[in-house]
């Protein structure tokens, strides 16, 4: 094995740098389109220092040349400074509640001169590069309990540094790095306890109040006792691989279910849910006899994972009916589609997609929208941004850039991939996994998807700091990824 | 060394990531492509198509005197998010309100059972019609109150306070229009009785559109594509009504105190030269901001004002009736002008006994319309039903019914206005329904006198006199007598005829001349006049109606009259008096000196009605 030598543009991967300036060139169309007036204009207008896009523009550039320097310094050196620039940027971020302005009751913008930067940006870089130097030591073990405790304590410090500049939204993307860790060999039941809490909570609390057209008991109740038991019996099949017991609960479950459904429509009508919840006693009993008889301990968790799934919807639904004041129910509510409340919270969302789906097939044509334009969707050079391509590139430009996105996430995940050091990979993953889900709430919330957390859509979104925030991260990550070791055959 | 024991979850972490891509691809199909929902709603966001309403028709009478006219209001209006730091106090001076007043209003309009188009973004409407005095008081200070808004509006105004449910009114359109019509948005003025409402495609005009761009603040942005799009306001066209509004003016004064109807018509083209329904109310109580109030007070009363008497009251015609009998006897040569019944003050066939008043006996035609003899038609009738001519009593009924039809009774006139009913003439099968087979003439004799099954209108009555004067033929009584720039409609200018030749009608009015010289109707001989009438005592359940139909002059008469007084005792009582002194003023253009007294006389006697319902 050996470094790889020569000139640092040779050994760059061009396709990831062609992906991120034509990403960024896009982005600064969409500002140009959501930010200009509706008066006729010569394009040249749009680098004025005066408009919105001209100061994109100057901004870029700063985030290319930025950019180069970045290229020049070696990823040794990355993993060497990443301490010292963790406990800056962290002491930075706390003088910044001290010393920012309140902006909307957050402290989180410092002026410089006639910029104002956002801190929170740069954060992100300073815990990426920590936590990738830190996974990627010679001595760094997944299974270490100390090791894992002071990796989450890398990840966490700076959430909660951000929460208390009032930026939830933001501290929310570092949960992101979770999947740094699952990368790295930590059990993936956290993320699917994760994912599952989700699932009952949308489900369970959406078809709450819908009945069974032939039977007299709700929907979300009961498919959420089906959803437990198939998340249960697909964790014994794939993290116990377990096939017996695998099967035995999959037929008693199956069958279980169909048979009582079978009788209750056509034999006697009653509530099935009791038999919902035997079958879920049945998988419980059953699995804590495994493990007496085969010592089989992952048994116990899923067990455990069962029992609790079936308390936390049923607190889920406590919560909601008896604990949520009156305005938090109606943002559930609206974000589950099961009201519609136009002018009050659900307003941006609701104008949001009106932009977008007024744009049809092939949009309503560049600086053409109306609807971002006449500033209906609040915010939309910032965190809606989307909505401009949306009304005035169509269907098939949003779907572009949506894959152009993916395509980009998913080359960083095989350059991630291809790293020979942990230091490597785990940056890469760390890269991968923050643009993936700025990508993934940002988009969701613009289309109705996921509540509204402000958080901006990288390369598009208006604002130079998360421009350069975002740029710095990636041009760490190109050089790092020249400098990997590679195996001469 | 690279540790390969993970290597497999990069499949898992990618395919999350390809996952979440083809959701989001469905969701903007959704939105952009299979829903077109959001098209318009875009279009309706964005583009903001202001409405300029144009001016209303006007209304003259058929002197050309201006009647209706339109005069600007104001509407203060708000958007409910872009009022935060309004000063209460001043605005409430400002307007003339109380604060309470204030509180109510804002909690009405934010109230959705009320206003259920509530939105924080949009104009609501705070106080509605504001006179041009109020609004000026506002607009001085209007610039302290950011969020608040104007919007013009136009209101009517009354030349003279008579003839309010013929005129009509305007008011908001409801909701059961706004869902039929889409011409109609939320909000927009309509006509809601009489010629406002019947004539209203015609008073409206043509609303225009200006196409503006909007931004969400409501703020205009300028005017779409330089205003290609943009369509202008059409005005209202102008109405010359065949009212002579002091003739209405005279009816309304000399009803007072009273219930009932008087309509005349000119026979010659079927105008109504007035149609009193009494009791009356000033039109403008339902014009402008007082509207509501006045309109709950209206529609409570127990004399119902809001009730076209004229056109929606079905009254038994009594013995105004006997002329259409007479006419059916004679062309159906039943009776000659020179037949005549014994009357022993009463029609007598066997047990059955119809009463009369004394008067000579036995009496040919023209007499007995003169002393309004019952038992002349009830002979009439019961020679008709036995007749050979025809196969029995259900094909002579019928034959009846004909001939009642052709005059124009039994069904609607056509009338330009709304509401209209058709009142009641029997035939056969009704009788048939009623009795089985075992109804005779006797059964059904009181049709003959204009009482038992057949009622009539008050324009029905006037339309009979109108017929006669014209000896056969009517033009369908109507209240237009011309549209600015267009032409009122064809049936309002063919003549209909009646199934009665001419001569007969000579024969009925020698009748009605005579009533008036030695008669019953002996009050009506004005001087000059020529009048022809007949009077009608009709019985109800309480005092009789007191009725009189005629026209003057005799020959060439330029008005047919029907009054029609609710309780007022014999036709000589009220319907004689008031009818004369109408034809009086339409003729001769006024009143002489005494007839002056003989008006205000009748204008101050009282009917008491009592407590129930009418």
């Amino acid at each position: 094995m050996e470094k790889r030598r020569g000139n640092i543009f040779a050994r760059i991967d061009w396709f990831t740098v062609v992906l991120f300036l034509t990403l960024a060139v896009m982005g600064w169309l969409a500002i140009c389109g959501a930010s200009h007036s509706y008066i006729e204009t010569s394009f040249l207008e749009f680098f004025n220092q005066s408009e919105k896009s001209g100061k994109q523009a100057l901004w870029i550039g700063i985030s290319l040349v930025t950019g180069l320097i970045l290229l020049s310094i070696k990823k040794d050196t990355y993993r060497d400074l990443s301490g010292l620039i963790y406990i800056a940027a962290i002491a930075i971020g706390i003088l910044t509640i001290f010393i920012a302005k309140d902006i909307k009751g957050s402290h989180s913008w410092i002026s410089l001169g006639p910029f104002s930067i956002q801190p929170a940006e740069f954060m992100k870089f300073a815990t990426t590069l920590m936590l990738a130097s830190y996974v990627g030591r010679r001595e760094f073990n997944i299974n270490n309990r100390n090791d894992i405790i002071r990796s989450i304590a890398i990840i966490m410090l700076p959430m909660i540094v951000i929460v208390a500049q009032n930026e939830t939204g933001s501290a929310l993307v570092y949960l992101s790095l979770f999947i740094v860790l699952y990368r790295e060999g930590m059990t993936g039941i956290f993320l699917l306890m994760a994912v599952s809490a989700v699932v009952y909570f949308v489900v369970g609390i959406k078809y709450d109040a819908v009945m069974f057209d032939n039977l007299p008991m709700n929907v979300g109740p009961y498919a959420v006792t089906v959803l437990i038991q198939i998340f249960s019996t697909a964790m014994v099949k794939f993290w116990c691989k377990n096939d017996k017991t695998f099967l035995v609960l999959a037929i008693t479950n199956i069958a279980g279910t169909l048979l009582s459904y079978w009788i209750a429509v056509y034999l006697i009508e009653f509530n099935i849910m009791i038999i919902q919840y035997l079958l879920l006693m049945f998988n419980a009993v059953y699995m804590l006899l495994r493990i007496r008889l085969n010592k089989e301990k992952r048994n116990l968790w899923i067990a455990l994972y069962l029992l609790g799934s079936v308390v936390f919807y049923n607190s889920c639904e406590y919560v909601m009916h008896n604990v949520l004041k009156p305005h938090q129910k109606v943002r559930i509510e609206v974000l589950l589609g099961l009201k519609d409340d136009l002018s009050g919270v659900g307003y941006n969302v609701h104008q949001s997609k009106i932009a977008i789906g007024s744009g049809g097939l092939i949009g309503k044509g560049f600086l053409n929208g109306t609807q971002t334009k006449l500033k209906y969707v609040p915010e939309q050079d910032t965190d809606f941004i989307f909505c401009t391509i949306g009304e005035e590139q169509g269907f098939l430009g949003s779907a572009f850039i949506l894959i152009l996105f993916v395509v980009f996430i998913l080359r960083l995940i095989a350059l991630a991939e291809r790293q020979n050091s942990a230091f490597g990979r785990a940056y890469g993953y760390a890269l991968a996994s923050i643009f993936f889900f700025h990508f993934a709430i940002n988009i969701g919330m613009v289309i109705g998807f996921v509540p509204v957390i402000g958080i901006p859509l990288p390369f598009f979104s208006y604002g130079g700091s998360s421009f350069l925030g975002f740029s710095i991260l990636l041009f760490t990550f190109l050089r790092i990824d020249a400098d990997r070791e590679v195996t001469r055959v | 060394m690279k540790d390969h024991s993970y290597d497999n979850r990069k499949y898992i972490l990618s395919g999350f990531v390809i996952l979440v891509l083809i959701t989001y691809i469905i969701q903007i199909y959704n939105l952009q492509v299979s829903d077109n929902d959001y098209k318009s709603k875009a279009d309706s966001n964005a583009f903001y198509k202001k409405t300029i309403y144009p001016a209303r028709g006007q209304m003259y009478d058929r002197n050309g005197k201006l009647v209706v006219y339109n005069s600007p209001s104001y509407d203060i209006t708000f958007v409910p998010r872009e009022i935060k730091e309004v000063d209460t106090v001043e605005l409430c001076k400002a307007l003339d309100i109380t604060l309470d007043e204030f509180n109510t209003r804002m909690e009405r309009v934010k109230d959705k059972r009320y206003n259920p188009g509530y939105s924080t973004y949009t104009e609501q409407d705070f106080m509605t019609l504001l006179s041009g005095e109020e609004f000026a008081r506002f607009q001085e200070k209007m610039f302290r109150f950011p969020g608040f808004y104007v919007r013009k509006r136009s209101i009517r105004e009354y030349n003279y306070d008579v003839a309010g449910v013929l005129l009509g009114d305007i008011g908001e359109v409801s909701q059961k229009v706004l869902d039929k019509d889409p011409y109609y948005k939320q909000g927009d003025y309509i006509g809601l009785q009489g010629i406002e409402a019947s004539y209203e495609d015609v008073l409206r005009g043509e609303k225009g559109t200006e196409v503006l761009l909007r931004d969400a603040r409501g703020r205009i942005q300028g005017k779409y594509m330089n205003g290609a799009l943009d369509t202008a306001a059409v005005r209202g066209k102008d109405i010359t009504l065949s009212l002579d509004i002091e003739l209405q003016a005279l009816g309304e004064r000399l009803m007072e105190n009273k219930i009932g109807s008087i309509v005349a018509i000119e026979p010659s083209t079927g105008e109504i030269l007035c149609m009193v329904s009494a009791p009356s109310y000033d039109p403008s109580l339902l014009s402008g901001r007082k509207r509501g109030k006045n309109h709950k007070e209206l529609a409570l009363d127990k004399n119902k004002p809001l009730l076209n008497r004229a056109i929606m009251g079905t009254y038994p015609p009594g013995s105004t009736f006997k002329t259409s009998q007479a006419a059916v006897f004679l062309q159906e040569g039943i009776v000659t002008p020179r037949t005549s019944f014994p009357c022993s003050e009463g029609f007598v066939l066997n047990k059955f006994r119809l009463g009369c008043h004394p008067h000579s006996s036995p009496i040919s035609l023209a007499p007995a319309i003169a002393t309004s003899c019952n038992a002349y038609f009830c002979w009439g009738l019961h020679r008709m039903f036995a007749s050979e001519k025809y196969s029995g009593t259900k094909e002579a009924m019928n034959k009846w019914r004909d001939y009642m039809v052709s005059m124009g009774f039994g069904y609607r006139l056509g009338v330009d206005l709304p509401g209209e009913v058709r009142g009641m003439i029997p035939n056969a099968d009704y009788y048939t329904r009623h009795y089985s087979n075992y109804w005779r003439a006797v059964t059904v004799i009181s049709i003959s006198i204009g009482q038992g099954e057949v009622t009539l209108t008050p324009l029905q009555i006037a339309n009979l006199g109108a017929t006669i004067a014209n000896r056969g033929t009517y033009i369908t009584p109507h209240i237009v007598k011309a549209i600015d720039g267009d032409t009122i409609r064809s049936e309002f200018k063919t003549p209909k005829k009646t199934m009665v030749d001419a001569n007969v009608y000579e024969e009925i009015i020698k009748g009605m001349r005579l009533a008036v010289t030695e008669g019953t109707c002996y009050a009506a001989d004005i001087p000059g006049l020529d009048v022809c009438g007949k009077t009608g005592t009709a019985q109800n359940k309480g005092k009789d109606h007191s009725a009189f139909m005629g026209f003057a002059p005799r020959n060439n008469p330029k008005i047919a009259i029907a009054v029609y007084v609710e309780n007022g005792g014999f036709g000589a009582e009220y319907g004689v008096p008031i009818g004369a002194l109408l034809m009086e003023k339409y003729i001769n253009g006024t009143l002489s000196e005494e007839s002056e007294k003989k008006a205000e006389k009748i204008q101050k006697r009282k009917i008491y009605y009592g407590k129930e319902e009418r």
